[in-house]
């Protein structure tokens, strides 16, 4: 068995989601691979190279591939991957544009957002925003996995000496190009990489008074989340939403403050390692699954929370 | 210019789904079913085009049992103007959807498709990106913002950390995300109009699809429960704990 997991990149650096992918390949078994499509990407093969446990490194190096274009980077994937048992990706939004169309090229079925590796052919997945866990078996000579890198742990950045090989292929489908891309600038740290936090619901009640969270997120270095409600009342972009519908984040802590703790919510928090609640609400269902709850006035507690740490 | 709509017929948002004892799946009986909100904003986003007078014409597709009847009728009450249902008793996985729906499109031709970017039941994410390869066509997934002009669509996509905009020769491909726009309802006359509307009904045979899938569930369980925690009395009394007893700040 040999497994190719496609590295997610900026063509600067690696993101550390491909190091929870790499993990998931690790639970697999078998020879590890990594492609590294895009233009001018030499570091990131470099870091690559490093990851414990990866044996090769596939480079392809193109303008077409410079924007993860998935016209043109899932032929390529679809034809160097067809040799391999299986094809994983992080489910990033890189990830879920691309893999699906990988998938149909090689005529295989994808399985979604794994959680764990029960086998070489068998893994679990949440279905329902996350209120079932399904087990699916792939009998596919090519197995397509996209991974959820909140269900495992990433393996080692150093360590490796992988041999970096180049591939000439070059797809250029010229039915799609790169016009534009605007990227949230923020000192704070990636919602889903952080080590805590802080998110907003409803009850904030405007845009504005996420103003109080950003003071408590900047003094314990967290990143800042919302709730879907936040999000539908135009309080906050969507690229903040936590949920199934949006990030999935597993951090040390997870402050949710003013959430009432919808079902789609909780999907895309509830492997928090603890969860602290404050909402005024005493029967919030939030509080079922907070580790700590403090009943309180939100625009009360998180200001003297900001003083106290 | 013709544009075609896929809708799934799903359970409801608001319900909360219970597990089957037998772990054989999720408990459908007497379940309020509606149609996919991520595919209600694809049918507003078709909507919207033709009012514009972008299209001409929008065409609705669903894929699944004889009761996604009431998803079509829906989508016509919202201003879809005539309706295909493939009828298939059973479940089928996002690459046999996507199989039915290039049939569909060969059949059509439409210059648009618009689905949405995830069902939320099976969460898989990938029918739109599926039809895209098998069509051939680009595809803007995960769109806030669609402008069709000549020969091209320019789609405004959610992507982790922000926004990215592509640019893709039509006839193309788009997934709706959450703030692509806010679906309206439908009104009452507009619901009894839908009902004279025309609905077709094929068959994956009729369209000469295999639906044959590589996946198989094996079992579906309740996911694991959190215990609730403590209460705590004061914000002093929080920082406390998270300092000393938790030890994460």
């Amino acid at each position: 068995m040999t497994i190719l997991v496609i590295a997610e990149h900026d063509n600067k650096v690696l993101a550390p989601a491909t190091l929870n992918t790499v993990a998931a390949a690790a639970k697999i078994g078998g020879d590890i691979h990594v492609l590294v499509a895009g233009q001018g990407a030499g570091a990131v093969a470099e870091a690559a190279a490093k990851i414990a446990g990866v044996s090769k490194v596939l480079v392809a190096d193109n303008a077409a591939y410079a924007h993860q274009l998935p016209e043109n980077v899932a032929p390529l994937v679809a034809e160097l991957g067809a040799g391999y048992s299986h094809i994983l990706a992080a489910a990033t939004s890189n990830g879920k544009n691309i893999l699906p169309r990988v998938a149909a090229q090689l005529d295989v079925d994808q399985i979604s957002e794994i959680i764990s590796v029960e086998s070489a052919d068998t893994f679990k997945r949440p279905i329902y925003a996350g209120n079932a866990i399904a087990t699916v078996q792939s009998n596919a000579s090519v197995k397509v996995i996209t991974v959820r890198a909140t269900g495992f742990d990433p393996v080692a950045a150093e360590g490796g000496s992988a041999a970096v090989e180049a591939v000439a292929a070059v797809h250029d489908a010229g039915t799609s190009s790169f016009v534009g891309e605007e990227l949230a600038k923020s000192d704070r740290p990636e919602l889903t990489a952080a080590k805590i936090v802080v998110s907003g619901g409803r009850g904030m009640q405007n845009g504005d008074n996420f103003k109080h969270l950003y003071a408590l997120a900047d003094k314990l270095g967290a990143a800042v989340g919302a709730s879907r409600a936040a999000v539908d009342a135009g309080f906050v972009p969507n690229d903040m939403q936590v949920g199934q519908t949006g990030k999935i984040v597993a951090p040390q802590l997870y402050i949710a403050v003013g959430i009432s703790g919808a079902i789609q919510h909780l999907a895309g928090m509830k492997d928090s390692k603890v969860i602290v609640a404050i909402n005024k609400d005493e029967e919030a269902p939030i509080f079922q699954v907070a580790d700590y709850g403090l009943v309180a006035d939100l625009f009360e507690a998180v200001p003297e929370f900001e003083k106290l740490v | 210019m013709k544009v075609l709509v896929a809708v799934k017929r799903v359970v409801d948002y608001n319900v909360k789904v219970r597990v089957k004892a037998d772990n054989s799946g999720v408990d459908l009986a007497n379940v309020k079913m509606s149609m996919n909100p991520f595919c209600e904003i694809a049918v507003e986003e078709a909507v919207r085009l033709k009012e514009k007078g972008v299209a001409t014409e929008i065409v609705v597709v669903s894929i699944g049992p004889t009761t996604a009847q009431e998803q079509l009728r829906t989508a016509l009450a919202l201003g879809a103007d005539r309706a295909i249902l493939v009828e298939s008793a059973e479940e089928l996985t996002s690459l046999a959807v996507a199989k039915l729906l290039k049939a569909v499109v060969d059949k059509e031709q439409p210059t648009l498709v618009i689905l949405g970017k995830q069902a939320i039941d099976s969460d898989n994410n990938q029918t739109g990106q599926m039809l895209a390869a098998l069509t051939g066509y680009g595809q803007g997934t995960f769109a806030s913002k669609v402008e069709v002009s000549g020969d091209k669509v320019a789609v405004t996509r959610e992507i982790d950390g922000g926004a990215q905009t592509v640019s893709l020769k039509l006839p193309a491909i788009v997934t709706t995300d959450l703030r692509l726009n806010e679906p309206r309802y439908a009104s009452l006359p507009n619901i009894m109009k839908a009902k004279k509307k025309p609905l077709e009904v094929l068959t994956p045979d009729a369209l000469g699809v295999s639906t044959a899938s590589t996946n198989k569930t094996l079992k579906v369980e309740a996911p694991a429960a959190r215990s609730a925690g403590i209460k705590v009395k004061s914000v002093a009394e929080l920082v406390e704990k998270l300092k000393n007893e938790a030890k994460v700040i």
